[in-house]
C-alpha cells in the first residue's frame, strides 16, 4: 500500500511537469491551430538557463570558473551565475529566483521564435507552419548541442532536499513538494490570467476567431506573441523543476518529454486548459505505474498507446467537447 | 662492371642484414606489443603501453631475462581490429617476436588471437575481459579478471563481508556488460544463502528512476547492486537517497571514473565497487608502482596501466622460467604461472588460461575518497560455471577492462 501511495506521488509529480508543458502546446494550438513542435525544446533551453543561472556549484560551472578551455563563451558569461557569484545561497528563494529568471529568458525566446519563424508563414497553410515548427525544433536541438555541448550536465542542488514521512510508511521528498506547489501554483496563475484579465479575454477572443477579434480592435499579433511568451515561460518552469528532481540536463532532453506532453494535451482535448492539466497528470501517473508494476521497457510506449486509443475512441479528447472556451 | 659490383654490394649487405636479424634473436628477447595509440580508445593504449615500457626498462636495468635484454616492438593498431590482425601477422611472419602483449579492447584481441595461435607464439592480453578471447587457443592468456568472476566477487563481498541477506538489483537491460554481471551476481548471491528480493531495470539514457526505486524501497532490501556505468549509477544513487533509501550500493568496474563522485556526491558515501586495483591501495608494492609511475609519467596510473605493467612482468617471468625463446616452452611456463606477485594481486592461470586473482573492492568515502576495503578472492563454491554461458557476459567491444 505504501509503495502504491509512493508511486502515486511519483506519478503526480511527473504528471505536473508534463501538464506544465502541455499547457504551452494547448494554448498555442487554441489560438493558432498550430502544433508548436519546438515547445519541448524550449523546455530544454529553460532547464539549461536554470543550470547556467545556478552556476558556480554545478560541475560544469565550476570547471568554467576555473578557466576550462573547452567552455564556450556563452556558458562562461552565464556560469558566474547567481550561486557561483555568491549572490545567493542554496535555498528555496534561490530556486524561485533561478526559475523566474529562466522563465523570463524563455518567454523572450518564445516571442523571438514566433516573430522570426511562425509569423512570416502565418498567412500560408497550416502545414507550412507545422513544418516550420519541426525545423525550429531541430534548430534548437542541434544548436543546443553546439552552444551547451552535447554531454549531459548535472544540476546543482538549489535547496537542501529532505524526506518527510507520511502516513502508511510512504514518504515525500521536499523536491516533490516544491514541484507540486510551484506547478499547481503556476496553473492557478495561468487560469487567473486567462479568465480574469483583459489580455486573457483578448486571448480567448482570438482563439474563437482571429479575424473577428482583429475587427474588434484587438492587436492580434501582440496577443499571439503574449501567448507564446506565457507558454514558453511555463515550459521553462517545467525544465527547472525537472532539473531539480532528476538532476541532469542535456540538449536532447526535450524531445521525448515534449512528445509526451503533446500526447497529454491531445488526451485532455487540445486547446483546452484544464484538459492539458488532466492529460498531463494521467500520462504521468500511468507511466509511473507501468514502470513500477509492469516493466520499464514499456515506459515510453505507454504515452503513445494512449494517443492511439484516444484518437480512435475520443478524438476530441477527454474534456475537448464539453468545454467551449478555448485559449 | 661497376653496376655488377654495386649490385653485389647491395645483395651482400642485404644478406648481412638478414643474417643479423635472424641472429639477433639470440641475444635479445623480442616482445611485440599492439595497442591503440590513436583512434577512439587511444587513452587505453597509451596507458597500457606506459605500463609495459616501465616494466621493460625495470627488467632491462636489472640485467634483462637470463642475461638477454628485452626489445619492445610497439605498434599502433589505430583502435581498429583489422589493423590489429595485420600487425600481429607482421609480428609472427617478419619480425619473429618471441611473445606478444595486447590488446585492451576484446574485439581487437579476438581479431589477433587466432594469428598468434596458428604461429604458436604466446599472446597475453592485460585487460580484455570478454571470455571469448582465451577460447581462441592454448597460446592465448589473459592476466585480468573476466566479468563472471567479477560478478561472483561482487556478490560474495556483499554476502560474506558485508553480511547482507536481501538484495535488490538495478540492471541496464540493453547493455551486455550490465546484464552479464547481473546474471553472475544473482547466481552467486543466491548460492551463498542470500535472497534476490527485487530486480528492476532501466535503459541507458533513462534519467528518472523514481518509479523503479520506489518499487525497490517497497521490497526493503539491505543492499542494492547496480552493475552499470558511472553516469547512470550516480543518478540512481542521488534519486535513491532523495527517496529515503539508505542501504549501500555495490557495483563493478563500470563505476571507475572520477566523474562518479562529481555527479553523485554524498549519495555514494558508503557504497562499494570492484576494480582491478586502486592507486590508493596502501600495499607497499602498489605504492612503489604508483610512485615510480608518477615519477616517470607525471600522472597517477589507471587500472589499465597497472594491468599492463603486470602482464609484461608475468610474461618476462615466464620467459625466464622457460629459459628458452621457443614458443612452446614459453607457453608452458606461462601456463604454470602460480601466485605471481603483481600490483593488481597474486596471479595464477586456470585451465582456461584466465587469471585467477583477487578483485579489489573499493569503498567510497566522504569527499570522494576511494579506499580499498578488501581484496576478494572468489571461493570455489562461489565460482561461476563458465562453460554454460560462453557469450552471455560478452562486454561491449570498446570498453576498457569491462
Amino acid at each position: 500500500m505504501s509503495t502504491f501511495l509512493q508511486q502515486l506521488i511519483n506519478g503526480i509529480s511527473l504528471g505536473a511537469i508534463y501538464a506544465l508543458i502541455a499547457l504551452g502546446y494547448t494554448m498555442v494550438y487554441g489560438i493558432l491551430r498550430l502544433i508548436n513542435f519546438a515547445h519541448g525544446d524550449v523546455y530544454m533551453v529553460g532547464a539549461f538557463m536554470g543550470y547556467y543561472l545556478a552556476g558556480g556549484i554545478g560541475i560544469r560551472g565550476a570547471q568554467m570558473l576555473m578557466g576550462n578551455p573547452d567552455a564556450n563563451v556563452f556558458g562562461r558569461v552565464l556560469a558566474h551565475g547567481l550561486l557561483g557569484g555568491g549572490v545567493l545561497q542554496p535555498s528555496l528563494i534561490t530556486a524561485l529566483v533561478v526559475m523566474l529568471l529562466a522563465m523570463a529568458i524563455c518567454a523572450v525566446l518564445g516571442v523571438v521564435i514566433e516573430r522570426l519563424a511562425y509569423r512570416p508563414v502565418r498567412k500560408y497553410s497550416r502545414l507550412t507552419a507545422l513544418i516550420t515548427a519541426i525545423g525550429v525544433s531541430l534548430l534548437l536541438e542541434n544548436g543546443g548541442q553546439v552552444v551547451f555541448g552535447a554531454d549531459p550536465k548535472f544540476f546543482p542542488e538549489l535547496f537542501t532536499k529532505r524526506n518527510i514521512n507520511l502516513f502508511g510508511g510512504a514518504s515525500i521528498n521536499t523536491a516533490d513538494i516544491v514541484v507540486l506547489v510551484i506547478a499547481f501554483g503556476l496553473m492557478i496563475v495561468l487560469q487567473l490570467i486567462v479568465f480574469r484579465t483583459k489580455t486573457g479575454k483578448a486571448m480567448r477572443a482570438v482563439s474563437f476567431n482571429l479575424n473577428s477579434a482583429k475587427l474588434m480592435g484587438i492587436n492580434t499579433d501582440r496577443i499571439i506573441a503574449f501567448t507564446f511568451a506565457l507558454g514558453s515561460a511555463l515550459a521553462a518552469a517545467a525544465g527547472v523543476l525537472v532539473a531539480i528532481r532528476i538532476p541532469r540536463v542535456d540538449p536532447l532532453m526535450g524531445i521525448l518529454v515534449g512528445l509526451k506532453a503533446f500526447v497529454a494535451a491531445v488526451l485532455g482535448g487540445i486547446g483546452n486548459i484544464p484538459g492539458a492539466v488532466l492529460g498531463g497528470l494521467l500520462i504521468g501517473i500511468t507511466e509511473t505505474m507501468v514502470v513500477g508494476y509492469l516493466s520499464p521497457t514499456y515506459k515510453d510506449a505507454v504515452a503513445f498507446a494512449i494517443l492511439i486509443l484516444i484518437l480512435l475512441f475520443r478524438p476530441s479528447g477527454l474534456l475537448g467537447s464539453t468545454v467551449q472556451e478555448k485559449v | 662492371m661497376k653496376r655488377i659490383l654495386l649490385s653485389l654490394v647491395v645483395i651482400a649487405s642485404l644478406l648481412t642484414a638478414f643474417a643479423c636479424q635472424s641472429g639477433g634473436g639470440g641475444d635479445k628477447v623480442k616482445i611485440g606489443v599492439f595497442m591503440s595509440m590513436t583512434g577512439d580508445t587511444a587513452n587505453f593504449g597509451i596507458s597500457s603501453t606506459n605500463g609495459i615500457k616501465m616494466a621493460t626498462d625495470e627488467a632491462n636495468a636489472a640485467g634483462g631475462i637470463n642475461g638477454k635484454q628485452i626489445e619492445l616492438d610497439v605498434q599502433d593498431d589505430r583502435s581498429d581490429p583489422s589493423e590489429a590482425a595485420t600487425i600481429v601477422t607482421k609480428f609472427v611472419t617478419q619480425d619473429a617476436v618471441h611473445a606478444i602483449l595486447g590488446e585492451v579492447a576484446s574485439s581487437r584481441s579476438i581479431a589477433a588471437a587466432p594469428i598468434a595461435q596458428n604461429a604458436k607464439i604466446p599472446m597475453l592480453t592485460p585487460s580484455s575481459t570478454n571470455p571469448e578471447v582465451t577460447r581462441k587457443g592454448d597460446y592465448i592468456f589473459r592476466s585480468c579478471f573476466i566479468d563472471p568472476v567479477q560478478g561472483a566477487a561482487i556478490a560474495q563481498f556483499a554476502a560474506k563481508s558485508l553480511g547482507k541477506k536481501r538484495a535488490g538489483i538495478m540492471v541496464d537491460r540493453k547493455n551486455d556488460y550490465s546484464t552479464g554481471l547481473e546474471k553472475f551476481i544473482s547466481a552467486t548471491f543466491t548460492k551463498l544463502g542470500g535472497e534476490m528480493v527485487i530486480t528492476q531495470s532501466y535503459q541507458a539514457g533513462d534519467q528518472d528512476f523514481n518509479a523503479q526505486l520506489t518499487s525497490i524501497k517497497g521490497s526493503n532490501p539491505d543492499v542494492i547492486f547496480v552493475p552499470g556505468y558511472y553516469g547512470d549509477v550516480a543518478l540512481i544513487a542521488k534519486q535513491a537517497r532523495d527517496k529515503g533509501i539508505t542501504v549501500p550500493f555495490v557495483g563493478g568496474d563500470g563505476w571507475d571514473a572520477k566523474q562518479l563522485y562529481e555527479i553523485g556526491g554524498k549519495a555514494l558515501n558508503g557504497s562499494f565497487f570492484s576494480n582491478h586495483y586502486s592507486p590508493y591501495d596502501t600495499d607497499p608494492q602498489v605504492q612503489k608502482f604508483v610512485n615510480d609511475y608518477k615519477a616517470r609519467y607525471n600522472s597517477i596510473p589507471d587500472a589499465l596501466a597497472a594491468t599492463a605493467y603486470d602482464a609484461a612482468r608475468i610474461m618476462f617471468d615466464a620467459i625466464k622460467r622457460a629459459n628458452s625463446l621457443d614458443g612452446k616452452a614459453i607457453r608452458d611456463a606461462l601456463a604454470a604461472t602460480k601466485d605471481f606477485p603483481g600490483v593488481t594481486g597474486k596471479v595464477t592461470f586456470n585451465e582456461n588460461r584466465d587469471a585467477v586473482k583477487p578483485i579489489v573492492m573499493i569503498e567510497i568515502k566522504d569527499g570522494g575518497i576511494y579506499a580499498v576495503r578488501e581484496r576478494v578472492q572468489v571461493e570455489g563454491a562461489a565460482m561461476p560455471v563458465l562453460a554454460e554461458a560462453p557469450k552471455a557476459p560478452a562486454s561491449p567491444e570498446a570498453s576498457p577492462a569491462k
